[in-house]
């Protein structure tokens, strides 16, 4: 009984086939993935519209209330633009949170009755968020259009920053997730760790009006560093990217990531037991 | 012939709560708990013992403790045992679902695990969406299910309603599909948990054909069931679990018997079953009490029925949910197990959840006492949300034993013993012609 292909199961055992099934089950994540991209868009016909509504009435409010009320800068760029670049990576990062945090629990069923690697489902909720994201994208080409507003070579530098908030949306999600399992009375705190960080990150305002002095700890907060590498990619211009506190945001992300997939995949094997 | 499967002291071990309804901790528990400790470390700084707060409501409870066993290539085993005897846990254990808490498992081959029919349909999703989503999550390949995609839908019976979302079928077609696509598993261990008690008698029929041939492919099969019947024409082998140990282990005929026996003991009692101390899942919906049988005069019979009265079965229950997919169901099964009769609440049509007025509830039904002969006979109650989940299971949990007398002379050429289970007096018309 030594054999490749004999599987052993032991207490503690899984950790050493976990990459290798995770790319065996790379087709259960595409079914999973495409299930949930289905049904979303099949209940509702607002499905497609919802994805692009809630970013622009939040723009809408933002713009009004910050560009024209507080009057705060734009660096040039229409305000409008400048709110929705924002608001892209933020909606993505906000919906892929809420979306990670309840699906364990949403698929109990599946969890207690059949084995794959547990990682699968949050990825899922992330890469569907991830669609709402493009669908967004899509809004903000109308939006330039409209504005007439061309951006630079810079664009060429937004799949980098892509890849970052997928980093910290799946770091952050992969958190939320286990803890969501773990206690679950969690799903409470999630709402308003949402809602409380569209105000704390520049979504609304531009990050230049925060003080020099406090931008390396403004930029803790990952989605910042994310936030303004958007505009600094979309709108180009005098937008500049303010390197240390970015490296910052960068660094946060990394560590979310990595202790993100650490602590799920610690607290993973119980989920069967306890949900 | 070598062990494709080897179980060496598997335990496993749950912390169970006994006031939480809850599984699950709570985050504010665990602060406030903290905080606890953190005071009284403050209180008194010089003491190196830290106070530990155990919750005298959490117990340790193997649901598997020290299991060896070992099964080889072709084998088909059944395991039986009472509800709570750890089959479940192991079959979960089998499959990848919990990790064991101590001892190991080496296997040999791939493993397909069908725990439930149907895992991960989505109502949303067309008849074929949930092929594919359904093989994908029993471990298809993409390239499988196309090609085994017509045989599952001949097997179903269901072309016409491929692109109906599954929300539309009724309850015997979706069971057909999910199984149709499970039966196609082509794995070389299968494992597969009470699944066929669901579904109407002629398809459970092909899917015991199916598997039968699966079996006879030289495939292992391991097979957890309540139906004796099933066990006994499918597998060789058999295996009883008592309280998470192996208490009988031989052929699949001497495992039956040997927990048929176990079940003697059980008939002396009152024919009345409390359901009051038991932990039922759904107790949102409804909380059952209990049920018995009582005669005409009120009074609960022990092991002993006889013809020459009548009864009633009496459910108790409190109603606290409106919930149109709530079925009760009676079933009386023979000496050995097998089904022989059943009934459920929607029989006649005529009850109906969602205006039904919620508190104390008590159903009555009468027992069949014309059809019952001379034998002994068990009924059980069972307890369904419909699609959904089971609130009383097959298990034996409800089940309660009686011998039927036939002291009423209402045959005039009474068997003393007749051969069938159930016996029925029928008006026989001569007529000339």
């Amino acid at each position: 009984m030594t054999d490749e292909n004999t599987l052993l199961i032991e207490a503690g055992r899984s950790e050493r086939h976990y990459w290798k099934d995770l790319w065996r089950y790379r087709e259960l994540f595409y079914f999973l993935a495409w299930r949930d991209i289905l049904v979303r868009y099949k209940q509702t016909v607002i499905g497609i519209v919802w994805a692009i509504i809630r970013p622009f009435l939040t723009m809408v409010v933002f713009t009004v209330i910050f560009g024209h009320l507080a009057k705060l800068p734009s660096n040039g760029a229409p305000y409008p633009v400048m709110v929705f670049a924002a608001m892209l990576p933020w909606q993505f990062f906000a919906n892929a949170l809420s979306e990670a945090s309840g699906s364990l629990v949403g698929n109990a069923n599946l969890i207690s009755k059949v084995y794959f690697p547990r990682l699968i489902i949050p990825a899922g909720s992330v890469i569907t968020s991830f669609v709402d994201f493009l669908i967004s994208a899509a809004m903000l080409i109308a939006l330039l259009i409209w504005y007439r507003f061309m951006p630079g070579w810079r664009i060429l530098a937004l799949p980098f920053f892509v890849v970052v908030a997928l980093a910290a949306a799946m770091g952050a999600g992969l958190w939320f997730t286990a803890l969501n399992v773990k206690y679950r009375d969690f799903r409470y705190v999630v709402p308003f760790i949402v809602q409380f960080g569209l105000y704390i990150s520049p979504v609304g305002f531009s990050s230049d009006i925060v003080p020099e002095r406090w931008r390396v700890i403004y930029s803790l907060n990952p989605m910042a560093g994310v936030i303004d590498g958007f505009r600094w990619a979309i709108l180009g211009g005098d937008v500049k990217i303010f390197l240390p506190g970015f490296l910052m945001s960068l660094a946060i992300v990394g560590i979310l990531l990595v202790s993100g997939i650490w602590y799920f995949r610690k607290t993973e094997r119980t989920f069967a037991d306890v949900i | 012939m070598s062990a494709v499967i080897k179980v060496e002291n598997l335990s496993k071990k749950y912390i169970i709560g006994h006031q939480q309804q809850e599984r699950y901790i709570a985050l504010r528990d665990v602060l406030a708990n903290g905080a606890k400790v953190l005071f009284h470390r403050a209180a008194r700084p010089f003491t190196s013992k830290r106070p530990r707060f155990i919750d005298p409501s959490r117990e340790e409870f193997y649901a598997l403790k020290d299991l060896s066993f070992e099964i080889h290539q072709g084998d088909r085993l059944g395991i039986i045992g009472h509800n709570g005897a750890g089959k479940s846990t192991l079959l979960k254990i089998l499959s990848r679902i919990t990790e064991p808490t101590s001892g190991r498992v080496a296997i040999k081959g791939r493993v397909a695990s069908l725990l439930e029919v149907g895992t991960g349909f989505h109502p949303e999703l067309t008849g074929r969406e949930n092929i594919y989503l359904n093989g994908s999550i029993l471990g298809m390949s993409r390239l499988e299910i196309r090609k085994k995609f017509d045989e599952i839908v001949g097997f179903a019976e269901m072309e016409k309603f491929l692109d109906t979302p599954v929300k539309r079928y009724s309850s015997g077609m979706y069971v057909r599909l999910a199984f149709a696509v499970a039966a196609h598993l082509e794995p070389e261990i299968l494992v597969v948990d009470e699944v066929l008690a669901v579904g109407d008698a002629q398809f459970q029929k092909k899917c015991l054909g199916k598997m039968d041939s699966v079996a006879r492919e030289g495939r292992t099969v391991l097979f957890v069931s309540h139906n004796m019947q099933a066990i006994s024409s499918l597998c060789h082998r058999g295996i009883v679990l008592s309280r998470g140990k192996i208490a009988h282990c031989g052929t699949a005929i001497s495992a039956i018997n040997y927990y048929m026996g176990s079940f003697q003991s059980a008939m002396d009692g009152k024919m009345l079953w409390d359901a009051t101390q038991k932990n039922l899942p759904y107790s949102d919906v409804v909380k059952l009490k209990r049920y018995f049988i009582e005669d005409e005069n009120g009074e609960v019979p022990d092991g002993r029925l006889f013809s020459s009265k009548s009864y009633n079965v009496v459910i108790e229950a409190e109603l606290l949910q409106n919930d149109p997919r709530l079925i009760f169901s009676l079933i009386y099964y023979a000496e050995d197990g097998r089904l022989i009769l059943g009934t459920d609440i929607h029989d006649t049509g005529g009850v109906d959840f969602r205006t039904m007025r919620l508190g104390n509830v008590r159903f009555k039904v009468p027992v069949p006492t014309e059809l019952l002969a001379n034998k002994i006979y068990e009924i059980e109650l069972l307890c369904i949300i419909h699609m959904t989940a089971w609130i009383l299971a097959p298990q034996n949990e409800s089940r309660m034993r009686f011998e039927f007398f036939m002291d009423k002379n209402d045959n005039p050429n009474n068997y003393d013993k007749i051969l069938s289970d159930l016996r029925v007096v029928l008006n026989w018309d001569v007529v000339a012609y």
